[in-house]
């Protein structure tokens, strides 16, 4: 085996005189940081740093942020309560009751429908699992903030509300 | 009654220093770190909207630490933890007694010399005091009744015992070339010329001897790269673990005034005090309007700049937060474009004509200008080093403490003994 190319090792046998008395690379160190110092003082708008609140990174269309479920034409929840999504769930956050619907057409709808954003890993199973594109995680929200574990847990109205962000 | 009075004066300007100083330097670190790491650094904290790059941080800090509770560990030494922290604090202040900070400044007709106290032992002096502080940091270690905090102690103890002889010895040399303890005459010493050019600061006549002193300043003060004794990634937080809120506030403040009192020193001893190279002080006594006036303008040109360089800002970053932040670059370019006038409006007073009592106070002046000038750079090379280089191992410490510094400090006492002995 060859070590041919590699860079030399940092063993004191491999030391030059100038390195084995430290001083000389502690004044090489210091050049480097005043490098970084003097150009980030020059070029602050430069800095890859992102003033959060004010900045926000954007991300692409395919992020997956919170839920939301999808609604008919009369604003009642797409979902026919399968119980696909929860049956998928490698969290286990979905808790869904389902009631027979009123019209014949369709068999059931949700009465409850609830989410514990604690548990969600936003994986995204549920919206492919989902037969008929009733629950979505195209919202983009990401900051999801609440004042108790008890509001994590969101109901079905609060989903199907198109107008809610993060807070809870 | 005078001298009471001069004594006090100079105290508190001292004391105004320091604390002034270590505001300053927390600001310079924790900016100074963000900007060596590429990061932006603190520059949320504002008064009224206004951040100041950062700097209403340390102000914020001491609010949030006066307002924490005091949480104190059970099983404590009740009197030496209490006193710890102020021993330290006031062990860093107590230094500064002796160091000179200008030549000397004529008050209504009197001469006062501008040191605290001129001791002629005042080398010893610093010496003993500035070893005491490690008893804080034991004491604090030790009544803290925690495994880390005794270790922390420990190891600063170590540490001070092995780079006390090396640093007392590099200034044996220096005490023989100018042949003095008392540091008024070590920083007059300095005022004069080597072969001609060369200022005859302690770090041209002493070179090894200010490589020796500094590192075992650097290893007194607990700075990295030898901040063992807090050494966070082994013991926590080392001596000051089981401290909060304003005790350990003293500590932290204290450690920036150890820094500061560093800075001084190798100021003082290896880079002319408050001397300023080329320019000895009848020099600018007989040419003090011309200084003067020249400083005026250099000031105000400088202000102008930066008050431009702000004013850009506020061009090119209309509105860019939409809240009280916007007022920031404005208030900034009005700021030093006011000082900018206030120096041009100083010319107004014709400096260039002043009369020989104004040319000894424009001297002292500047003289006091140039010490804190170079503390400020000293302190700011201790933040420099801590950002660039990662902390000695402790065998690498002891290591370097007894088996290098030590033959090098008594080679260097050997050397300059015999120079000075055959010169």
């Amino acid at each position: 085996m060859s070590f041919e190319g590699l860079p030399k090792g940092s063993g004191d046998k491999n030391r030059s005189f100038l390195e084995s008395i430290y001083l000389w690379e502690v004044v090489r160190g210091l050049r480097v940081t005043a490098g970084h110092l003097i150009r980030n003082i020059l070029h602050t708008d430069d800095m890859p740093t992102m003033q959060y609140p004010e900045e926000k990174r954007v991300y692409g269309d395919r992020f997956r942020g919170r839920h939301r479920l999808m609604q008919r034409d009369d604003g009642s929840a797409k979902c026919v309560a399968c119980q696909m999504c929860s049956t998928y769930c490698p969290a286990d956050c979905i808790e869904i009751v389902g009631a027979e619907h009123p019209d014949p057409k369709i068999e059931k709808y949700p009465l409850t429908f609830e989410i514990d954003l604690l548990r969600c890993v936003y994986c995204g199973l549920c919206e492919e699992a989902c037969p008929c594109d009733a629950i979505r995680l195209d919202t983009g929200i990401y900051e999801i903030a609440a004042d108790s574990r008890e509001k994590f847990v969101v109901d079905k109205e609060f989903l199907l509300n198109n107008d809610t962000d993060g807070t809870l | 009654m005078t001298i009471v009075f001069d004594t006090l004066a100079k105290i508190a300007f001292f004391f105004v220093l320091i604390m002034g100083l270590v505001v300053v330097l927390i600001w310079m670190e924790r900016k100074g770190a963000a900007f060596i790491q590429d990061r932006t650094g603190p520059n949320r904290a504002s008064i009224g909207g206004v951040r100041l790059a950062g700097l209403v941080h340390p102000v914020a800090d001491v609010f949030k630490l006066l307002f924490k509770e005091d949480i104190t560990p059970d099983n404590r030494h009740k009197a030496l933890y209490n006193m710890a922290p102020w021993l330290v604090m006031t062990v860093a202040l107590s230094t500064y007694a002796v160091i000179p900070f200008g030549d000397f400044l004529t008050v209504a007709g009197r001469r006062v010399p501008l040191v605290v106290a001129d001791l002629n032992v005042g080398l010893l002096y610093i010496l003993a005091v500035a070893s005491l502080a490690t008893y804080g940091v034991v004491m604090a270690g030790w009544a803290a009744n925690n495994k880390f905090t005794f270790l922390g102690g420990i190891r600063a103890t170590s540490q001070m015992i092995s780079y006390e002889i090396s640093m007392g010895l590099a200034l044996m040399g220096l005490v023989l070339v100018f042949s003095s303890l008392r540091l008024t005459d070590i920083v007059a010493g300095q005022g004069d010329l080597v072969l001609g050019f060369l200022p005859k600061w302690g770090v041209v006549v002493q070179p090894l001897g200010f490589i020796l002193f500094i590192v075992a300043v650097f290893a007194e003060t607990n700075r990295n790269p030898f901040d063992l004794p807090e050494g966070e990634s082994e013991i926590v937080a080392g001596y000051h673990l089981e401290y909060s809120s304003m005790k350990f506030a003293l500590f932290f403040m204290a450690e920036y005034a150890h820094m500061v009192i560093g800075a001084s020193l190798i100021a003082t001893f290896y880079f002319g005090g408050y001397q300023i190279p080329w320019l000895p002080r009848p020099l600018i006594e007989a040419h003090a309007g011309l200084i003067l006036t020249l400083k005026l303008i250099g000031v105000a040109i400088a202000a102008l700049l930066i008050a431009m360089l702000f004013f850009r800002r506020v061009q090119k970053e209309k509105g860019k937060f939409g809240d009280a932040r916007d007022r920031e670059p404005v208030i900034g370019a009005g700021l030093w474009a006011l000082i900018s006038l206030g120096a041009l409006a100083g010319l107004a007073l014709k400096p260039w004509a002043i009369g020989p009592v104004g040319a000894e106070m424009v001297a002292s002046l500047f003289q006091i200008m140039a010490f804190v000038a170079k503390v400020v750079f000293f302190a700011w090379l201790f933040i420099w080093v801590r950002w660039t280089l990662p902390r000695f191992r402790y065998d690498q410490l002891m290591h370097l403490g007894w088996k290098v510094w030590l033959p090098l400090g008594l080679a260097n006492l050997v050397v300059t003994a015999l120079v000075m002995a055959i010169v």
